[in-house]
């Protein structure tokens, strides 16, 4: 036999130590510690090279600053290796499941990025003359007709920046249309899952928000809907319902609570969020809404980026259509006119305003549509039956460890489970969720939506394989097991191996540091002689 | 289809194990009538090669700003973006992660929003600065409405110098308040308008955009005194950050809110978004303060990190009593700026304003040699507005056709003053060469001949 | 002096025309750590079951609501810089306003310590 004369161990050895090996840097292999740039930037140095300005003659008037701004710079190879490692410490979508239930993380395909960094669409500008961007435009009113014909309507308003601002697009155009018939109306109903931006939304246009409770099995009922609207009769606005709804369920009653609010004068916004689910299995408008935004960072693949940008466009029905909010594209047969300004209008046109400068999210359009045309309309309804698959394959892989809160039935893209399997374990759903975070998950969404007490929500998406799913649910069963088994070790103190462990949120709310200020430089204590 | 991980075989079993027979049972509550066999006429998935084909055509209809002489400006500005930037922003760490709820495995982006809310602070000249708005235009509208929860008041005065799509922005949201007025000045070029007269007891805020929409400097520190002395807040608003290099902070001239648009650093022009909006104001007001908020804190082991904070302001936990509806940043647009702020710093930046200016000077004085057309602005940064003796609009469609993007004629977005229609807005960036201004200046006079 | 509870978790401590106003134990408990009080300015006018004050935990905000009418006499700037102290005491030091009582018959409809603590126990 041969030796191994080097004497070197080939086995693991001493890793299980590893969590409690202290090196010099704090760092951890690969796991750097990283100061902030004003810890380590430079006011002498700058990693961009400018030419100075001879002959200096400003004409600024008295209004030029006499320091420069108090912000340090880094070299471009510094500047690289801070933010490489910043990012090192961030989870991704692109790095494992991310199963945020209502947040849709799917594949971000890169051809999305490499369409949109092209320069006809990247390096254009919104006020340049419209005759000198005929391309931008077709690709909006492209968009704009893919969204009308998934959802089935005739108008869209393009320009609201992310879900949100779609909201309020749609709750304005509503308040404009209630205005136009002579009309007032100051209630708008929200069912107790809403999402919060919807009562938020409410509020920020001027309206009351009534709530609608849930039924016992997640959705919300026809008659509770009508009660809420005898109770307040000739009051309501509107109806703002998600569908299908935030416990993952399809309102079954969608169409008759549709007619009720529609009988009773009121409209019927449709949050948008959770469109993922049945892209080209049915079109909302045949559901009777009147608008509805559209998130392109979920539905469409438009990547999160840390928090954003969004893009929100809003579908219209024809009785919202024309107090749609400037600009929009007038199509005449196969002519676009771009309508700006309110010089421009025609006919029965009567725009409410404008949600933003200029013409929204076009970074985001191009992605969308990019995804959109890859997809067609064969994989676009592939996804979507995807999506609801892999939902429903976790569902019957923990229902019988977890509580389903309404029992045992086929939920759409995303399942809700609750916490009553971890009662009596002294293991907490925040615990829960931070021991997946040490084995190499993003947590599901925790503690919404609010109808359910401790509630956990799954969206694992289409882009998950099979495998993929089977070591998610493998994991999740190991993670309840041993919560059943008192195993609360595992779960109090986690997450143990992420870059950073629990933070401490009660200390930065009760003294918010929001920025760096420089240290007091420390005073030496003079020696006593 | 290439994004999609199941085959044929991997649904067939997973269907068995759900114990179902076919996928449509899972969608069962959908109600009958309304369900859809196939999407009939949206065409069918395409190839890669194939998607690139097509939109590049679309790209390829367009004129780019870089392949001629280009001074647009108004709003959205053409600057160099250093290739870094980009490379980073595309990390998959930073492009698809989402918004950092989970602080111990989101530091990265955490600890570049707390960069970049220091950045945005000292920029500005104020305390605090939240992690960004979708834009400068929606960021102004929040601030209205901040400065209406601050003083309790509801009348907002804005200036005749501010970008007229703020101005619609602002109007219609609040507008649509109870009790909330909304009073625009006319449109101001020459930067000389009395807006001090305006200002009453009833005044909840005084909104001034400079460098004004037409290019001119505005002295701050006079409207700030007069809308304190009767409990009215100063929302200074600016739409090119760049000039914040130069000229003296709208928080030192005594600004309670500042608001703007940061797309000049790091994010491309992208035909207007996605941009963000920069927004900042005094400590005592953090409360009231839209959007998100990151903070330091210390982790189990006392080791430093960030969390989202000051979160139970937000929709997610206020819902109707929110103090926005907000429920996104700008996140990656936001990075963008940090990561291009970073490489210049405060001295670059000063140089990169100096350039601009002084570039515009140049250019300023071209025009104004040329027969019948007037620089407007006696100071400016690096945007100013010119009189034509013709149509603003002829003018710039007919400078197009020579191969010159001119600028923006302002009754493209002012209508009903006639005396607007010979203005132009004209930008001039350190992108800018002496080549580009001579091919501006030659065209114009061609076009005026 | 007497101290008078209500439905929504506050207590009243009663000294002839003013009533020291806070939350009680078991609210403060389901609440979590305190991060921020917001207070009513003095001299306001409020009718019962008006909001009045907030106080937030990191996950929650929740409304402080007039147990009476009658007008504001002060708030407790304390919490302002320690809202820690509605924690650590909060039916003692940790009050959030006084208000002088304008209808004394609706300290009757409110419940004592006995009838509290009995409506506690059924949540």
């Amino acid at each position: 036999m041969t030796m191994n004369h080097q004497g070197r161990s080939t086995s693991a050895g001493e890793a299980g130590r590893s969590a409690s090996h202290q090196t010099f840097t704090g760092n951890r292999a690969l796991d750097m510690e990283e100061p902030l740039i004003f810890e380590i930037g430079h006011m002498d140095n700058c990693g961009v090279d400018l030419d100075e300005t001879a002959d200096f003659a400003p004409r600024l008037g008295s209004h030029m600053r006499q320091e420069i701004v108090d912000l340090p710079a880094l070299s471009e190879p510094e500047t690289m290796r801070h933010y490489v490692r910043l990012s090192r410490n961030n989870y991704a979508i692109d790095a494992g499941l991310y199963p945020l239930g209502s947040c849709t993380m799917k594949h971000n395909p890169r051809l999305n990025e490499k369409m949109a960094r092209l320069p006809g669409f990247a390096d254009i500008h919104p006020l340049q003359p419209i005759s000198t961007v005929p391309g931008a435009f077709e690709l909006i009113s492209e968009l704009a007709d893919w969204l009308m014909e998934l959802t089935g309507t005739n108008a869209v308003a393009m320009s609201p920046k992310a879900g949100a601002h779609g909201e309020q697009c749609g709750m304005m155009a509503i308040k404009h249309a209630i205005a136009a018939k002579g009309e007032e109306r100051s209630i708008v109903l929200v069912p107790e899952s809403a999402h919060g931006t919807n009562p938020a939304t409410a509020a920020l246009v001027g309206y009351k928000v009534v709530s609608i409770p849930a039924r016992d099995d997640g959705t919300v009922s026809v008659d509770a809907v009508v009660e809420k609207i005898e109770a307040h009769a000739g009051q309501v606005a509107a109806l703002m319902l998600t569908n299908p709804n935030t416990c993952g369920l399809f309102e079954p009653e969608v169409i008759e609570i549709a007619n009720a609010i529609h009988e009773a004068g009121g409209y019927f916004y449709c949050d948008g969020a959770n469109f993922n689910a049945i892209v080209g299995k049915a079109k909302p408008g045949d559901l009777g809404i009147d608008a509805m935004h559209i998130n392109l960072h979920k539905t469409f693949s438009t990547p999160h980026g840390g928090g954003g940008p969004g893009s929100g466009p809003v579908v219209l029905s024809d009785r919202l259509a024309p107090y749609a909010p400037l600009p929009f594209i007038r199509k005449n047969n196969e002519e676009l006119e771009v309508v700006e300004t309110t010089d421009q209008l025609q006919g029965n046109e009567q725009p409410f305003g404008r949600m933003t400068a200029f013409f929204g999210q076009m970074g985001m359009y191009v992605r969308a549509l990019s995804y959109m045309m890859s997809h067609g309309s064969d994989g676009l309804k592939q996804a979507s039956e995807d999506a609801v698959l892999n939902a429903n394959y976790i569902r019957v892989g923990l229902q019988d460890l977890m509580t389903l809160p309404f029992g045992e039935k086929p939920c759409m893209h995303e399942v809700l489970f609750d916490d009553s399997f971890l009662n009596d374990t002294g293991v907490s759903t925040l615990d829960f969720a931070k021991a997946m975070i040490d084995e190499g998950y993003h947590p599901m969404t925790m503690y919404f939506p609010l109808v359910v007490s401790g509630a956990m929500l799954i969206e694992p998406t289409e882009s998950e394989s099979r495998a993929s799913l089977d070591l998610f649910v493998a994991t999740m069963r190991d993670l309840v097991m041993s919560a059943k088994a008192g195993d609360t070790g595992r779960f109090e103190g986690a997450p143990y191996l992420a870059p950073r462990r629990r933070l401490d949120e009660t200390t930065a709310a009760r003294k918010p540091i929001l920025k760096w200020v420089a240290p007091e430089p420390t005073k030496v204590q003079p020696e006593t002689a | 289809m290439r994004y999609l991980p199941l085959s044929d075989n991997d649904r067939a079993d997973m269907l068995t194990r759900i114990g179902a027979d076919s996928i449509d049972e899972l969608f069962a509550d959908i109600p009958e009538a309304v369900r859809l066999e196939e999407l009939t006429t949206l065409p069918r998935r395409k190839t890669e090669m194939q998607v690139e084909r097509q939109l590049s055509a679309l790209a390829n209809k367009n004129v780019s700003a870089g392949s001629l002489p280009f001074f647009v400006g108004a709003g959205a500005y053409k600057h160099h973006i250093p290739a870094t930037v980009d490379h980073l922003i595309q990390r998959s760490e930073f492009l698809t992660s989402y918004t950092p709820y989970q602080p111990e495995i989101t530091q990265g982006t955490l600890q570049a929003l707390f960069e970049f809310q220091t950045q945005v602070a000292n920029l500005t000249g104020m305390d605090v600065a939240n992690a960004s708005m979708y834009d400068g235009s929606t960021g102004t509208a929040e601030a209205v409405l901040m400065a209406h929860r601050v003083t309790r008041k509801k009348k907002a005065i804005l200036s005749g110098g501010l970008h007229p799509q703020y101005r619609e922005v602002v109007e219609g949201i609040t507008r649509k308040l109870p009790g909330g007025s909304v009073v625009s000045l006319p449109a101001d070029p020459m930067g000389t308008e009395d807006i001090l007269a305006q200002i009453d007891d009833e005044t909840s805020c005084v909104v001034v955009q400079s460098p004004s929409f037409y290019g001119q400097l505005i002295d701050l520190k006079p409207i700030a005194e007069k809308a304190h002395a009767h409990k009215a807040l100063l929302i200074a608003v600016f739409t090119e950050v760049v000039s914040l290099g130069l000229l003296e902070s709208p928080g030192a001239q005594g600004s309670d809110i500042v608001v703007g648009e940061g797309q000049s650093i790091g994010n491309p022009l992208t035909f207007g978004g996605p941009y963000v909006g920069l927004f900042a104001t005094r400590q005592k007001y953090i409360r009231n303060m839209p959007g998100r908020l990151c903070g330091e804190t210390v982790d189990a082991e006392g080791r430093r990190g960030f969390v989202l904070t000051l979160s139970t302001r937000e929709q997610h936990i206020r819902r109707d009593k929110a103090t926005s509806n907000i429920c996104t940043n700008s996140g990656l647009c936001c990075l963008a700026f940090t990561i291009h702020m970073t490489l210049l710093g405060g001295s670059g930046l000063a140089k990169l304003a100096r350039i601009n200016h002084m570039n515009a000077v140049k250019l300023a004085d071209a025009l104004n040699a040329v027969e019948g057309v007037d620089v407007l602005n006696d100071a400016f940064f690096n945007e100013f507005t010119i009189r034509v003796p013709a149509d603003a609009n002829d003018v710039i469609e007919a400078l197009a056709v020579n191969g010159v993007l001119g600028g923006v004629p302002v009754s493209r977005l002012e209508q009903g003053n006639p005396e607007l229609n010979n203005l132009i807005v004209v930008a001039n960036t350190e992108v800018n060469t002496d080549e580009d201004r001579a091919a501006f200046v030659d065209a114009l006079k061609e076009v005026l001949a | 002096m007497s101290t008078y509870f209500t439905k929504d978790h506050e207590w009243l401590l009663v000294e002839g025309d003013v009533a020291t106003v806070g939350i009680t134990d078991f609210a403060q408990s389901q609440l979590g750590d305190v991060v921020y009080v917001e207070l009513p300015e003095s001299g306001k006018n409020v009718a019962q079951n008006d909001e009045v004050a907030v106080v937030e935990s990191v996950k929650a905000a929740s409304e402080v609501y007039a147990p009476v009418d009658g007008e504001i006499v002060e708030g407790n700037e304390l919490l302002v810089d320690e809202p820690a102290k509605v924690n650590e005491e909060p039916e003692g030091a940790a009050w959030f306003f006084k208000i002088k009582l304008g209808n004394t018959t609706q300290l009757e409809e409110l419940m004592s310590e006995a009838d509290y603590k009995a409506f506690v126990e059924t949540l």
